[in-house]
């Protein structure tokens, strides 16, 4: 192994850093409402980070993240409502990624096969039928109205912040170190010249598989850890279609292809809209508005902009 | 080393390649020679494993690999230079060459020396060794080439197949190129070599067979094939046709079109500095250059698509400030080089799309027209435009440029990639266009040969300047030297 000196004079790098300090001292100056905000905006960081090693590195567009997030949250939660106190909720929330990954494999294996925009379009579809899953089966589920779990974490908000804050800083380090990594890179090249990663003897399918698994994992044990902060699971936080754009908007506006990017998007979304709250139902509008002004201008995002300066300079 | 017997691809209902058998001993050049269209793409990539085959085998060392998928094609140790490529654009060319070190398992999380040291060694042979550390978007073409090459040979392949070696470099490059395909064979590998036309390769080839319409037609040295019948037809097709027009015609004519002093730049790069041009109704008028020397942007500054500087009369009034859609139904219609067809269209929809300003009898009546202008296109009417070889393509893209009844047809690099005898019928067609209707045409090539013919006027543009003007019988005397 070489320890490579431009890791740490990478931007990216360096933002993550900053980042984490920052992070570091907020419980010591905020309220419990904003570490209560915070803790939720971590684990949406996990979501799209683990959302962009699919686009951003293998290439292919996961329009359902809510399908992988949703599996791990109510297979955590149900085990929690059904077995409670006869299971801890940590073995629960292995049993939630263990699902996530589990489906995430019987999604991909078929949905890889297909190019271009079906990839895509057979994720969408998967959300909806999982939609349609927790609300027919409302006994298990506890259907639109959501389910409510015995359990949770820690009644502490800064406890639960801490958790969260660990279990983001943690998976970004896992999940940027293998984009970094040989892996990541094969993972890079099937994405943008499959045909060309096929010729240099690269399976391309398994790699791509490989990536969802490792997205599946980490989108299952957030969506999971999330049940057990919140103590109920609803479509409306964990599944439905809004959850999943709000997911990709994160990762596109902080900057494709750059796994630390996709964690600041997440903060800041939550962050302005959280800001913006005053203006009443005008908030969302303007948030929406600000991605979209990033997305059309600025498709690097925040980290993108960066880079770019860096390059120039 | 290679052999391939009876291979045989369709794609739905049109057969790509048919029966085609040829082999290929270690430390032997093979050239698989053919026109646009001819197959050999499909071919080589059919042996890549990109391509299943519809039937046929493919062994490579009495083992079968025809069907594989290309990675276990490629482990078995087939390599191939693509003559397109993307790179990854943000990694270092070291970096890009260790992608294709690495092994193809999950568990490599971590960069090792021994990798560093062999891309090292791999980019030193392949003379990238001055820009291990620079991306690929800021380097020279060639270097992108050797980086292709560089990635193919990482993993020393038995069977080394090169797309096109040549396409795009200059002759000191060719050179260089050559010299490392030559190294190939000296270290026993087997190299198969996909090109247009046997002369570009005959240096380096020691067998060639000529493939057309997807079966093969020729086989022997480089000399052989060259002084084959079958190959002479297909390549040469009849002589040029050549019509003079009264050259001095259009002299007092009206300007149709008026170009003044135009100016386009792409961020710092002066794509066209200050070119002033005229044709007249009715006239044919080629503009000449080499790759590069700005005879697109000019096109797409008459056509509204870049931002420019100075004016372009139609008709007497600026086009400026106008929208290419506008200027486009104002009767100026552009047939660009890269043919922007919709590929997932019929030849028939392709048309009427062009023509969807006509009334349906109209419509109808210039389709047959052009039905008669290229013939191929009838036969081809329902079929999807991605599936057409490259000249039907090309057909397709003017006769939909011409659907749309202009006054003024631009056509930028027509022939680009495409074998002599498509040429015959692209200029068959342009001279019928000439003789019979009075439609005025814009004419962009490379291809001197090909635009001398066709034009009244000519003009030679050099890094965007206009260095020459002039009718074509004067071109040879006075301006083939600044050409060449």
């Amino acid at each position: 192994m070489i320890v490579r000196g431009p890791i740490l004079r990478s931007r990216t790098v360096l933002a993550g850093i900053v980042i984490l300090v920052i992070g570091a001292f907020v419980p010591l100056f905020f309220s419990g409402y904003v570490l209560g905000l915070l803790t939720v905006a971590f684990y949406t960081a996990v979501f799209a980070m683990a959302w962009d090693l699919l686009f951003g590195f293998a290439g292919e567009v996961n329009f359902g993240p809510t399908f992988l997030i949703g599996l791990g949250a109510y297979t955590a939660g149900i085990l929690d409502a059904r077995l409670s106190p006869a299971i801890s909720i940590w073995l629960c929330i292995v049993a939630g990624a263990a699902a996530a990954v589990i489906g995430g494999v019987v999604l991909a294996l078929p949905a890889l096969r297909v190019r271009g925009p079906y990839f895509g379009l057979t994720t969408l579809v998967a959300v909806l039928i999982l939609q349609n899953v927790v609300v027919v089966f409302a006994g298990l589920t506890g259907g639109e109205i959501g389910l409510s779990v015995p359990d949770v974490m820690s009644v502490s908000e800064t406890t639960n912040y801490w958790i969260a804050f660990g279990f983001m800083a943690i998976s970004g380090a896992i999940l940027y170190g293998l984009a970094r990594s040989p892996v990541g890179l094969v993972l890079q090249a099937s994405g943008q010249d499959p045909v060309q990663a096929g010729a240099l003897g690269f399976n391309v399918t398994k790699h791509k598989l490989f990536a969802f698994i490792v997205s599946a994992f980490f989108s299952g044990l957030a969506g999971a850890l999330m049940v057990f902060y919140m103590g109920t699971a609803s479509v409306g936080t964990f599944v439905d279609i809004s959850v999943g754009v709000q997911i990709i908007v994160a990762a596109v506006l902080g900057g494709r292809r750059t796994v630390m990017g996709a964690a600041i998007g997440a903060v800041f979304l939550i962050g302005m809209g959280e800001a913006l709250r005053p203006l009443g139902e005008l908030a969302t509008l303007i948030v929406s508005l600000i991605a979209l002004a990033v997305v059309m201008f600025f498709p690097d995002g925040f980290l993108g902009m960066l880079q770019k300066r860096s390059n120039d300079g | 080393m290679l052999e391939v017997a009876q291979l045989t691809k369709r794609f739905g209902g049109l057969v790509a390649v048919k029966d085609l058998s040829f082999s290929i001993r270690p430390g032997e050049i093979l050239g698989l020679i053919g026109p646009n269209g001819s197959g050999k793409s499909t071919a080589m990539l059919t042996v890549m494993g990109v391509i299943a085959p519809s039937s046929g085998s493919i062994k490579l060392e009495g083992a079968e690999i025809g069907g594989l998928p290309s990675h276990k094609v490629a482990r078995k140790g087939v390599g191939l230079i693509f003559q397109h490529s993307r790179p990854l654009n943000r990694q270092t060319v070291l970096e890009n060459i260790k992608v294709a070190l690495i092994p193809d398992r999950l568990n490599m999380m971590f960069h090792s020396a021994e990798i560093d040291e062999q891309a090292r060694a791999i980019a030193e042979r392949a003379g990238l060794g001055a820009v291990l550390e620079r991306k690929p978007p800021t380097l020279a073409f060639a270097d992108l080439r050797r980086l292709e090459l560089a990635k193919a040979i990482a993993r020393h392949p038995k069977l080394v197949l090169v797309d096109e070696p040549f396409a795009g470099l200059t002759a000191s490059e060719v050179g260089a190129f050559s010299e490392l395909i030559r190294e190939f064979r000296s270290e026993g590998r087997a190299v198969l070599l996909v090109d247009h036309n046997v002369k570009g390769v005959a240096a380096l080839v020691d067998r060639a067979v000529a493939m057309y319409l997807g079966e093969r037609i020729a086989e022997g040295t480089a000399a052989e094939v060259m002084r084959d019948e079958t190959v002479r037809r297909v390549y040469l097709g009849g002589a040029l046709t050549r019509t003079t027009r009264e050259a001095a015609a259009f002299a007092g004519a009206a300007h149709l079109l008026a170009v003044q002093d135009v100016v386009v730049r792409y961020g710092k790069a002066l794509a066209l500095q200050g070119v002033s041009m005229h044709v007249s109704e009715g006239e044919f008028v080629a503009v000449v250059g080499l790759n590069g020397a700005g005879k697109t942007t000019l096109f797409n500054a008459i056509s509204g698509l870049v931002p420019h500087a100075g004016t372009v009369r139609w008709n007497g009034s600026p086009l400026g400030g106008m929208t290419a859609a506008s200027v486009a139904r104002g009767g100026v219609v552009q047939c660009p080089e890269t043919r922007e067809l919709f590929g997932d269209m019929t030849v028939r929809e392709n048309l009427d799309l062009g023509g969807h300003l006509l009334q349906p009898a109209d419509l109808t009546q210039r389709r047959e027209w052009l039905f008669d202008l290229f013939p191929i296109l009838r036969d081809r009417e329902s079929q999807v435009a991605r599936t057409l070889s490259g000249g039907e393509q090309q057909m397709l893209a003017i006769a939909r440029a011409l659907m749309m009844d202009p006054k003024l047809l631009i056509l930028d690099e027509p022939t680009l990639g495409l074998a002599p005898v498509i040429l015959e019928t692209l200029s068959k067609a342009l001279e019928r266009l000439r003789n019979t209707t009075n439609l005025t045409v814009l004419l962009g090539e490379q291809n001197v040969t090909f635009a001398l013919p066709h034009a009244d006027r000519l003009y030679v543009l050099d890094h965007g300047k206009l260095v020459w003007e002039g009718p074509p019988d004067r071109f040879e005397a006075e301006a083939a030297e600044t050409y060449l």
